[in-house]
């Protein structure tokens, strides 16, 4: 770990002003901390919002959610459970129960890829670390790697499960930042990685987030979330699934879809949407949208398995909100 | 091989085929008066008590001083960097900035390292404990890709992991063999283990093969595996003079001592290692650099040194399983009677060590056959020196044989279990020598019945929704050990208390616990008489937790210590006392004092012995006699593995939802601590079957996967409840009639997780890990 200064803010504006422009902020710390620690991450200065309202409220039919929130109280909020069951059960999919008391809703939407070869910052070679460097993992192991909109820089994922749910609820992402405040939409923030890898997101600098808004949803109370791993729990996904759906008479009126696991952001995937929509809820028709989708699927040679398996979730989550079995 | 030569290692080798011989042919007396030990006629004492951990309370209050937890004045805490290419010459080491940096006390590498003799590797001497003997930091060469190229010492852990990552180098890089494909082209080398050559042919296996009317060829793989001990290494060091102490996190203390003796170029007794609590060994807590470099830098800095590997410097520095590649042939009658057992194959190894991963051990005595051809090649790779892990050889060669046994059972539409039960040797199959105690058909006809094996339907029948439900079984056979060299030390005081005194190792699995039952039963005493002091390279033995051999060891010496005791004590006795004119054959130990064997009202208590004689305290020292049950006898603990598993017929995801062990182990000492010892060997069969890997970049030659986060292990939710049952049945010719039990969990649960998985799906995955993508 390098030498950092340290500085507690008290409020939105205090943070953004001893930020900078130029400090980290630091959350929960889970992921964070642990880059500082291999020194992938070498901020100068940190500025902890953990202590900034954590507030879960009602909000134009929706919710707010304050940025600072943890994990675990996103997960156990009533509202949450009952409305957006699809978010719940992401949250719960990810990490440990430990990890998810610490880590703030803010922070989730910042981590990093697991990708090994940006993890050995002093024997690897990581555009994402270092812009131009080279990329080791296409030729190596990538078998947790993106299938969807890699780029010949990076085939990273991003590792988040709440984001890929967050995507499907098409949350807004509040910001706050020197020069003021804006929202993002979910699917916005997080960027493919062309050239440009390093850049994971659209936060300018100083920009801190502050709060997730998630719209009125009627259709998420009928949602899920699938995740596919090595392993049945403390294990990042291969691929997941999050899917809301609202049927009537066999027809699907409306249909959210994301994926996890398959890309350099939380894969909303519009295409499928819109093959499904007004359509039949068969199983026929969940996998003709499930293989538009993966159309332009471009695997590599450690995780060709991914996009059927991604076509398989799809079709088994939607067979399952809808009683339809794969 | 580097130190010990091949020409050498051939002598030794048949020297030790001409003891052999010479002691199957002797009577089997390595016990006093010949006789079976008298504990295992002993149906009510402490043996066989499910006991609890006596060091249980301490380390639920965190009480129990782990090696870097031992506190000392003026500590310095010690960083590593690693070479990040597998072969070559370091040009240059820029280590101003981190010498620079805040609370740094020092920074070394070749140009500073005192100059040390190189580590003495494991079994080129009895107590050699090194896992490779490439001298430690003594020039600019590069062997593998993560070898240790710099220390910092600081004032914190912090400020030594910063200064440390401001060390960089430049490298020569030189041409490295690093793929296995590579290895395997310059040629591959005949193995050998224990001295004797990995390779037996009887008959002539493949025309055999050829001739069987039923048979199966096939080939499995087995992956890389890293150490994971949930304590990763540690030392914390300081130099006394000359003399050195180390608290170490060991399962060979005596080996460590004399080891570490011979690289800073000390008399045996100048080093001093204590390790009274280990953290989970495997077969990796032995000597690797760490110890070394913390000794070397408490030299150079004159301060005592703290080096806790972090995670990754555990994977950097300390080897792991090797893979191998396996063929299994089996050529059978109609009947199933094995015509040919052919285990052949190659693993990886380095120049700088000598453990050919003996994947056909346990074939050599499993099954009766007409013909064998057992062979283990390897080929050299220029990578971090394989080692130890939990049953090396057979966890990953019994997944390849019982593996192959399911399939011939498969082609021969016969039950697994009665193929296995139709092939039970009569005597070692390729030794020749009888067994000591087999029960394994009692084992399987236990477990079959307690699992439910006749509920077992054809590959691909039972499905549960979307689960696939098969069920699996496997035999597991490892080897009985004893080493040479136990010896222990027994102080009797007038009061009635002992201390038992042994070089030995707790490690997790219940050593000192059942070690004192063993203790106070031996000497009459109850549990709360008997102190068992042990993790002290100072007391006597040379006793390695390793090979399941601690336990026989421990008992074989206190057993021999127990003898002299007693001749002690008659003498003391005297001829006023009522056990005058016995000899120490017509007496035992019992009710705290001795009592003859035919006349047991003919007793005198320690405290009155001892009060006569007017002494405090009585002291012996024995040494264990040579382990010659194990040339007499064909010794091994045994069980049958059985497993259930649903495999998710949409995403190929393998849950294990049932395991039972039935196991043939002699007798148990204390089944509370064996049950939690059976089930943490099969918790890490299951991660062998499923997940564990270790993700070698071959292109480098470098471990990708350094982490607890991405080298899976199982976690509780990957586990169900597992049921372990064993027969109880003690072996005559062992101590206590007791088997090792830490080894054999692990062996045969992969392959009996892989048969489940079969007959779940009606897909045969020959290599491990059987991840979901290969069952999709």
């Amino acid at each position: 770990m390098t030498p950092f200064r340290y500085a507690r803010a008290t409020d939105v504006t205090d943070a953004v002003r001893l930020a900078d422009g130029g400090a980290r902020y630091l959350g929960g710390g889970t992921n964070l901390v642990d880059l500082m620690r291999e020194t992938i991450e070498r901020p100068a200065a940190l500025v902890d919002v953990s202590g900034l309202p954590a507030t879960i409220e009602a909000h134009d039919g929706g919710l707010l959610i304050g940025a600072a929130v943890r994990n675990t109280a996103l997960a156990e909020h009533p509202a949450v459970r009952a409305r957006y069951p699809v978010l719940a059960r992401a949250i719960l999919a990810g990490a440990s129960a430990q990890i998810r008391n610490m880590a703030t809703v803010g922070g989730n939407l910042l981590q990093r890829t697991r990708c090994a070869y940006f993890y050995d910052e002093e024997g690897s070679r990581c555009n994402k670390r270092v812009p131009g460097q080279g990329c080791d993992a296409i030729d190596g192991f990538n078998r947790i790697h993106a299938i969807l909109g890699a780029s010949p820089a990076c085939v990273a994922t991003h590792p988040s499960d709440m984001c890929v749910a967050l995507a499907a609820l098409d949350a807004i992402v509040h910001l706050h930042g020197p020069d003021g405040t804006r929202t993002v939409a979910l699917t916005d923030f997080h960027t493919l990685p062309g050239e440009r890898p390093d850049i994971e997101t659209v936060l300018a600098p100083g920009e801190l987030i502050t709060a997730l808004a998630l719209p009125a949803s009627p259709l998420a109370a009928r949602s899920t979330y699938r995740k596919v791993r090595d392993r049945a729990s403390y294990a990042f996904a291969l691929v997941s699934v999050a899917a809301a759906i609202d049927l009537e008479d066999g027809i699907v009126r409306d249909v959210r879809l994301a994926l996890g696991g398959v890309a350099h952001k939380p894969w909303r995937a519009t295409k499928a949407e819109t093959a499904l929509r007004n359509g039949p809820a068969t199983e026929a028709a969940f996998r003709a949208a499930a293989e538009l989708e993966l159309a332009d699927a471009a695997p590599l040679a450690g995780n060709g398995f991914k996009v059927e398996l991604a076509r398989r979730a799809i079709v088994a989550t939607l067979g399952e909100l809808t009683g339809e079995t794969a | 091989m580097s130190v010990l030569g091949d020409a050498a290692a051939k002598a030794k080798g048949a020297a030790q085929q001409v003891m052999k011989k010479a002691i199957e042919v002797a009577p089997d007396s390595w016990m006093p008066g010949g006789r079976p030990d008298p504990l295992i006629r002993r149906q009510h004492g402490h043996v066989g008590q499910p006991v609890s951990r006596l060091d249980g309370r301490v380390k639920v209050r965190g009480e129990a001083r782990f090696a870097a937890e031992v506190p000392m004045a003026n500590l310095t805490y010690a960083a590593l960097a690693y070479s990040t290419i597998p072969k070559g010459r370091m040009t240059g080491i820029e280590t101003a900035a981190a010498e620079a940096a805040p609370g740094v006390v020092l920074v070394m590498t070749h140009r500073n390292m005192p100059r040390l003799n190189p580590p003495p590797l494991f079994m080129t001497a009895s107590k050699a404990a090194a896992g490779d003997d490439i001298p430690v930091m003594q020039d600019d060469r590069v062997y593998w890709n993560g070898q240790p190229i710099a220390l910092v010492l600081a004032e914190t852990q912090e400020q030594a992991e910063h200064a440390a990552s401001l060390v960089t180098v430049t490298y020569n890089e030189e041409s490295a063999v690093t793929s296995l494909a590579a290895g395997k082209a310059q040629g591959t080398e005949p193995g050998s283990f224990q001295g004797e050559p990995l390779k037996i042919d009887i008959g002539d296996a493949e025309a055999a093969l050829a001739a069987a009317p039923h048979k199966v060829d096939v080939a499995y793989e087995t992956p890389r595996h890293n150490h994971n001990a949930i304590e990763p290494h540690a030392a914390t060091l300081a130099w006394d003079g000359d003399n050195l102490v180390v608290h170490d996190c060991s399962q060979g203390v005596a080996h460590v001592a004399w080891s570490m003796a011979q690289v800073f170029g000390l008399k045996e007794d100048q080093v001093r290692i204590h390790s009274p609590f280990v953290g989970g060994g495997f077969g990796g807590k032995t000597m690797w650099s760490y110890q070394v470099l913390g000794a070397a830098a408490a030299k150079l800095s004159g301060r005592p040194v703290r080096i806790a590997l972090s995670r990754e410097g555990v994977y950097r520095s300390v080897g792991g399983r090797t893979l191998t590649e396996q063929r299994v042939a089996l050529g059978a009658q109609a009947d199933g009677a094995f015509d040919a057992i052919i285990h052949t194959g190659t693993v990886a190894m380095t120049a700088h060590n000598a453990l050919p991963e003996p994947f056909i051990v346990a074939t050599r005595s499993a099954y009766a056959a007409g013909t064998f051809k057992l062979d283990v090649e390897y080929a050299t790779l220029d990578m971090i020196a394989n080692t130890f892990m939990r049953a090396p050889g057979e966890a990953v060669g019994t997944f390849a044989l019982e593996c192959a046994i399911d399939e011939l059972a498969v082609a021969l539409d016969m039950d697994p279990i009665a193929l296995r039960l139709r092939n039970e040797p009569e005597k070692d199959p390729t030794s020749g020598t009888p067994f000591s105690s087999r029960n394994i058909v009692e084992a399987y006809r236990a477990g079959a019945e307690r699992f439910g094996w006749a509920g077992r339907r054809a590959p691909g029948q039972r499905r549960e929704g979307d689960w696939l439900v098969g069920m699996g079984c496997a035999t597991g056979t490892y080897p009985y050990y004893r080493m040479g060299g136990g010896a222990a030390r027994i102080t009797l005081h007038s009061d009635g208390r002992a201390l038992v005194g042994i070089a030995a190792h707790e490690m997790g699995m219940g050593t000192a616990t059942a070690s004192t039952q063993v203790a106070a039963d031996r000497l009459g005493l109850a549990m709360d008489q008997v102190t068992f002091a042990y993790g002290d390279s100072a007391l006597p033995g040379e006793v390695l937790a390793g090979g399941s051999q601690q336990t026989a060891s421990i008992g074989a010496s206190v057993m021999a210590a127990h003898q002299r005791l007693v001749g002690e004590l008659l003498k003391l006795a005297g001829n006023d006392s009522p056990l005058a004119g016995l000899k120490p054959d017509e007496v035992e130990s019992a009710d705290a004092g001795l009592r003859c064997v035919a006349a047991p009202d003919r007793f005198e208590s320690y405290a009155s012995i001892l009060g006569r004689a007017q002494r405090d305290e009585v002291t012996v020292v024995a040494e264990a006699p040579p382990p010659l049950e194990m040339q007499h006898w064909s010794m091994h603990s045994y069980s049958a593995m059985f497993c259930e598993v649903r495999v998710n017929a949409v995403t190929g995801e393998t849950r294990v939802s049932r395991v039972l062990g039935s196991f043939d182990c002699g007798r148990i000492l204390n089944p509370k601590t064996a049950r939690s010892q059976f089930r943490g060997g099969i918790i890490m069969g299951i991660g062998l079957a499923l997940m564990e890997e270790t993700q070698f970049d071959e292109r480098k030659g470098r471990i990708m996967n350094p982490s607890l986060g991405e080298y899976l292990v199982p976690v509780h939710a990957d586990l169900p409840v597992i049921d372990v049952i064993w027969n109880d049945i003690p072996d005559p010719h062992a101590p206590m009639g007791a088997h090792g039990i830490g080894e054999i969990g692990i062996t045969g649960t992969a392959a009996a997780v892989a048969n489940a998985v079969y007959n779940a799906t009606g897909k045969r995955i020959r290599d491990l890990p059987i991840t979901l993508d290969k069952l999709m």
